[in-house]
């Protein structure tokens, strides 16, 4: 099976009507409606409405759909959830993580809309978004809480006001969670997703943040604005160069199993199982952005 | 009625206008006979071509009742020019005049009631907003005769289009008639679109805010075409002739049809060294040409010439050595103003120069590549810049039609929709430039390429472009919107849009019950 990217997950305001229908063509991994921060208390009902009705009539080409919902804590996350599982529901990022038994909440809500609504059990995956300090701390069994998560991800804003910490265009402040994060999903076996990059302006910064975090080993990030989109899809595409380099590692571990050789060399290095993981890593890529 | 070769009805004559000559193709005409050449004129020595008042420059240039009268935009939406002058005949009482505008802006609205009264009977030029808005409802007598700028410098030439008076309004004019418009508190930049008035006008009135010793230079337009000089308090307001500094559109819907376009250009092969290039200045164009110029730098190429209204970003490309020229009809803004008055590489030039099919040569067809507008484009890749979608007469023709039978690439940009309706449709209400001038038509959702450009559909697909035919853009226009249902028109002509080599296009009739 094509490894699903998410490279770039685009934040669209659920409140917003032609950003919605245009929201497929820009060619974002996914597209995440946003019910939760973008949406002020008293158009909650009629974005949810909207969104609703947007996930069935919208095309939204080929991009995974996600909604951010409001916090189960408030009086709109179960409503939400309500009224947006359908058939074209990826998944749902819930907001404000901070135990595993969050996870389980939405989980067991998940479980009956969706029999109720005739869908496959598990067919809507969940996004856990870490935002605060317990949450971080929680983070691995947050990651673990269910069978439906898909990525963890976390919101550098509100976890930088609960730490006390700055926000700079470095980042040093965000290096805590961007571990705990990447490891969370790793043990999980599951993707691990940046905070978006709030200067639409500051193009070099976002690059060095996305080198960054692709370095770190994070599979995308959240954005914005779809400017933000093919800078960040060039970064984690990999080069040509990458690409056959990863051909030929598998070529010759294919080569040696053949021959049932126990060790692989390949330009005078020696070629173990975590270069053989990473390679296809590589060439998962590739296909996925067709280049293979 | 006739059918010209796209279909379209043309009658054989229209009253007032004359007899009309169907569309055949865009490349069809070949045209005969002579051009015209104004009186031989002759000056007393030592004679003054300073008047005292406008008054006295009409009556010294014998101002009759149903005259033409030239004037020229330049001054865009700071004009007082053409109000003025009709303004005063209306006081001295003359009438039917017929005015040929090389385009009119909302300021001129006063013309209503110069049309309401009489002393305006006919329009050969572009009209918009409240003007055409009343031309569409019935309200001029002789349906408006539209031209593009190169059809109207070949009218005039040809003699279709014979100016009794053109009025030049001149930013700086010495006292012997030597005009640019590179100085003064109205500097304008380029007066590219009123040359050919000049030179073939029977009389021509400068008038002026910036009288200045002689002789002036550089010169745009010389004294040996100008009649009389006028000079008066103010020719325009400045904030309505050049704007500021003009701005790349953020709306990440254009920039991506933005990007596609550039795209488009790259795949062309055509982005090579010495590329030439022409954009508007809208929102789309100035994003794509922001694009080309990444590429052009990428690549280490250099342009030939940028053209067509000249914009600060062009002039940024010409002073960073990625342009040799630029050739200028009119300047958009105060860089542009500035550039031409201090770059040797700013060329300014005539709009017969610019785009007169029928004389030896003009700039559009030395063009690479262009990216123009649309209200509408229809699967026959017809497009209309004229009518909205209600049907009503807003825009003139600009350059459009002429850079688009000239340019080796003419991409079109449009969002796939505007509000609610559907910009890509079956049939377009009025058809500006055939479809056999257009290339490639781009849109956020698809690139439709015309299917008589095979080898460049090809192109674009190597270049993994997302290249549809032109139907299913259509098709998804209506799935998202609807398909509207057209706007309802009655038998009666209203305005004829004459293609650039004089045959008629098209024509736009009345629309019933417009608010």
């Amino acid at each position: 099976m094509v490894r699903r990217l998410r490279r770039t997950a685009l934040y669209i305001p659920g409140n917003d009507p032609s950003m919605i229908l245009n929201s497929g063509i820009f060619g974002a991994d996914s597209i995440v409606l946003d019910l939760e921060d973008a949406v002020s208390i008293n158009e909650k009902d009629s974005s949810r409405i909207l969104v609703r009705n947007a996930l069935q009539n919208v095309d939204f080409g080929a991009s995974e759909v996600v909604v951010r919902i409001n916090a189960l804590s408030t009086p709109f996350g179960k409503q939400d959830i309500e009224a947006i599982v359908c058939p074209r529901l990826d998944a749902i990022r819930l907001p404000k993580c901070e135990y595993a038994d969050d996870i389980m909440e939405l989980e067991k809500i998940l479980d009956r809309v969706e029999e109720e609504k005739g869908l496959k059990k598990g067919s809507v995956s969940i996004m856990p978004l870490i935002e605060s300090a317990m949450g971080s701390y929680n983070a691995v069994q947050i990651a673990k809480a269910s069978r439906r998560n898909s990525a963890v991800n976390f919101g550098g804003e509100d976890y930088t006001a609960d730490m006390g910490a700055q926000r700079t265009r470095e980042g040093a402040e965000l290096l805590d969670i961007r571990m705990r994060i990447l490891l969370a999903a790793r043990i999980a076996g599951i993707d691990a997703l940046d905070t978006v990059f709030g200067n639409l302006n500051d193009e070099e910064g976002l690059l060095e943040e996305t080198k960054l975090i692709k370095q770190l080993g994070f599979d995308g990030k959240s954005i914005i604005h779809p400017r933000q989109i093919r800078l960040i899809h060039d970064v984690f595409t990999p080069s040509e160069k990458e690409i056959n380099k990863a051909r030929r590692i598998i070529e010759a571990i294919e080569e040696a199993e053949k021959r049932k050789s126990g060790v692989v060399a390949l330009d005078g290095r020696m070629i173990d199982a975590p270069v053989v993981a990473k390679a296809r890593r590589v060439l998962a890529f590739a296909e996925a952005v067709g280049l293979v | 009625m006739n059918l010209n070769t796209i279909g379209r009805e043309v009658p054989g004559s229209i009253e007032g206008i004359g007899t009309l000559r169907p569309f055949e193709g865009a490349f069809k005409r070949i045209p005969d006979g002579v051009m015209k050449a104004p009186k031989i004129p002759c000056v007393e020595r030592g004679g003054d071509k300073i008047l005292p008042s406008l008054k006295d420059a009409l009556k010294e240039a014998g101002l009759r009742d149903g005259m033409t009268l030239s004037f020229h935009h330049h001054l865009r939406n700071g004009d007082y020019v053409v109000s003025m002058v009709l303004d005063l005949i209306a006081e001295m009482g003359f009438r039917d005049m017929t005015i040929a505008p090389t385009a009119l802006f909302p300021v001129h609205k006063s013309i209503i009631r110069h049309i309401e009264s009489g002393v305006v009977k006919a329009i050969q030029g572009s009209v918009n907003g409240p003007i055409g808005r009343l031309a569409s409802n019935g309200g001029l007598e002789i349906p408006v005769l539209l031209r593009s700028h190169g059809g109207r410098a070949r009218a005039i030439e040809a003699g279709d289009l014979s100016v009794d008076i053109a009025f030049i309004a001149a930013p700086s004019c010495d006292k012997y008639g030597n005009i640019n418009g590179v100085g003064g508190s109205s500097s304008c930049g380029s007066l590219g679109y009123c040359m050919a008035d000049a030179m073939y006008a029977d009389k021509v009135i400068a008038i002026t805010d910036n009288l200045v010793p002689y002789p002036l230079y550089p010169v745009s337009i010389p004294q040996i075409y100008v009649d009389y000089i006028v000079q008066v308090d103010q020719i325009g307001d400045p904030s309505g002739i050049v704007s500021g500094t003009l701005k790349i559109t953020r709306d990440p819907l254009r920039l991506l049809i933005a990007e596609h376009a550039a795209r488009v250009i790259e795949a062309s092969g055509l982005l090579e060294e010495g590329f030439s290039f022409q954009t508007g200045a809208g929102g789309i164009s100035l994003a794509v040409a922001g694009y080309v110029k990444d590429m052009m730098k990428d690549k280490k190429i250099k342009g030939s010439f940028g053209s067509g209204g000249i914009t600060g970003f062009f002039v940024q490309m010409l002073e960073e050595g990625m342009f040799d020229a630029l050739l200028d009809v009119q300047s958009f803004d105060m860089d542009a103003v500035r550039s031409l008055r201090e770059n040797q590489g700013h060329v300014e030039m005539s709009a017969s120069y610019y785009a007169n099919p029928h004389n030896k040569g003009c700039a559009v067809n030395q063009l690479d590549a262009v990216i123009l507008g649309a209200t509408q484009v229809d699967t026959k890749f017809n497009v209309n810049v004229n009518t909205e979608s209600d049907g009503v007469l807003l825009h003139g023709i600009g350059g459009h039609m002429d850079t688009a039978a000239g340019a080796k690439l003419t991409i079109i940009t449009t969002p796939l929709l505007r509000g609610r309706l559907p910009m890509i449709v079956d049939d377009v209400i009025t058809v500006t430039s055939p479809g056999e001038t257009i290339d490639v038509v781009v849109t956020e959702r698809g690139i439709a390429v015309n299917p008589m450009r095979h080898e460049l559909a090809e192109r674009m697909k190597a270049s993994r472009l997302p290249v549809v035919p032109i139907e299913k853009l259509r098709d998804e226009a209506y799935r998202i919107s609807g398909k509207p249902e057209n706007p309802k028109f009655t038998d009666r002509i209203i305005g004829v849009v004459e293609y650039r080599d004089g045959t008629v296009i098209d024509v736009v009739r009345q629309v019933i019950s417009v608010s």
